[in-house]
């Protein structure tokens, strides 16, 4: 199939384009990296009558930091994030959650923000962004929105955007190091397919060895990325033993809500969401301790 | 009907400036308007890869690309790759002689996913292979003879740049490696 017509629009600056969206409001999408959008275009699932394509605004590729925090820009590839040594250092779970996305030609063009703001709920970079506390920085006409993770994704494939609102940025707080480890793991039919689940985890010890503070969220278990409060309280003050991990995952999984669907039963994903719980839990407690020799 | 626009874009070396519908895609372009038919529509989601072409030198889907999006850019297809005398790129050589096709229709995006791994890593282990073109399914499930052809290449166009000629044969002889 192909696209239905569309017109196109390549604005060259933030200010333009906001303008360009209150104009068209819901007729109007915008285009980063395509890689969704433009795949559910030819299919016909998505029909917007004005294409905003922001590929050719100046400087929307920003990855940088600033007083703790990582910026991302609306136009910065899955694959620079995942290669970016400034991500790697400082989000790592981020680095590592991009390394999973599909394939590497898909990765060089898709964005970071666009699979963000997708709100796929199976998708790796939703979870990962909700595991970090990070923000989406809205642009409008009226101006700037900071919107957390957490009250970013509505539902499957909706998240809080308003139609007049673009979102230009991703706000992450750098993870702390001392002692701090954390890891995304995912399980997918196939290489590159997306994750039937996954889960990430950062895990602060603090100089006993007992957990200070962990975040855990998780994906393809739900109406949206899952964030496992839960598992995090019965974790805090305690030591990461086995027994422990492995009842962080049981609780885990009971909070889940999956849906069976062609690629997974609801039972699997939730025997999932128990086995990658304990695994991401085991390898960011390993990797806090430095015990990872792959880290 | 939406205006068309305009795009001044590179393809093998040859400038074209044209006028385009929007909604065309990259590969569609590519095939009906400049018949450079190449390059294989596939799945046109972004899945199966045989559309994959270089884009500013790096790999990319052309079904999941807009044609009006590419101006001022540079576009390499499968077509680039043989001299215009017809003899075939010593990749092209490495798939024929190594089995590393059947039907045929994955082997451009095969081809244009090689070109990028080997100009990276010119001398790849089987796993680098294997990384570098998941992306690209061959229904034929020619996959171990594809991997072969591609190590097969890279050892010829490393063999060349070091002086010698890269005519010979590049049949794989271990058989073991993939």
């Amino acid at each position: 199939m192909k696209p239905a017509a569309f017109a196109y629009l390549a604005p060259s600056s933030v200010e333009e384009a906001v303008d360009r969206l209150a104009e068209h409001g819901p007729d109007a999408r915008v285009l980063a990296g395509g890689q969704s959008l433009v795949r559910l275009m030819n299919t016909r699932l998505a029909t917007p009558s004005v294409v905003v394509d922001v590929n050719r605004i100046p400087d929307l590729d920003h990855i940088g930091a600033d007083n703790g925090t990582v910026h991302v820009g609306a136009i910065a590839r899955q694959r620079s994030c995942e290669l970016a040594p400034l991500v790697r250092s400082r989000v790592p779970l981020f680095a590592e959650a991009c390394s999973q996305v599909a394939h590497v030609s898909v990765r060089k063009r898709g964005t970071v923000v666009g699979s963000v703001a997708f709100a796929d709920p199976c998708a790796e970079l939703p979870a990962a962004l909700l595991a970090l506390d990070g923000q989406v920085v809205a642009r409008s006409r009226a101006g700037e929105r900071v919107i957390d993770a957490d009250d970013f994704f509505v539902g499957p494939f909706e998240n809080s955007l308003a139609p007049d609102e673009f979102a230009v940025e991703l706000r992450i707080p750098v993870t702390a190091v001392e002692r701090t480890g954390s890891a995304f793991v995912e399980v997918s039919r196939r290489h590159g397919d997306l994750p039937m689940c996954g889960a990430s985890t950062v895990v602060q010890l603090d100089e006993d060895g007992a957990v200070a503070n962990a975040r855990i969220a998780l994906c393809g278990v739900g109406q949206r990325p899952m964030r496992a409060r839960d598992t995090e309280d019965l974790l805090l003050g305690q030591r990461p033993a086995d027994e422990l991990l492995a009842q962080a995952a049981e609780l885990t999984a009971a909070a889940t809500d999956p849906i069976g669907d062609c690629h997974a039963s609801a039972a699997f994903r939730r025997h999932l969401a128990r086995v990658l719980t304990r695994r991401s839990l085991q390898t960011a407690v390993a990797r806090a301790r430095k015990e990872d020799t792959d880290a | 009907m939406p205006d068309k626009i305009r795009i001044s874009l590179t393809v093998n070396g040859v400038g074209h400036d044209v006028l385009v519908e929007p909604r065309m895609l990259l590969v569609d372009f590519l095939r009906d308007e400049l018949q450079l038919t190449g390059t294989h529509a596939g799945c046109e989601q972004g899945v199966c890869g045989a559309c994959t072409v270089l884009l500013d030198g790096e790999t990319t889907r052309s079904c999941l690309l807009f044609a009006a999006q590419l101006d001022g850019s540079s576009v390499r297809t499968v077509e680039s790759l043989a001299r215009p005398d017809g003899s075939l790129h010593p990749i092209q050589r490495a798939f024929t002689e190594n089995h590393g096709l059947q039907c045929g229709f994955c082997t451009p995006g095969m081809l244009m996913a090689a070109c990028e791994l080997l100009e990276h890593t010119p001398l790849p282990e089987p796993e680098d292979v294997k990384d570098a073109l998941s992306g690209n399914l061959c229904r034929c499930t020619g996959y171990q003879n594809i991997v072969r052809s591609v190590c097969a290449a890279g050892r010829v166009l490393a063999t060349a740049e070091n002086g010698s000629h890269p005519a010979s044969e590049t049949a794989e002889t271990t058989g073991a490696s993939a």
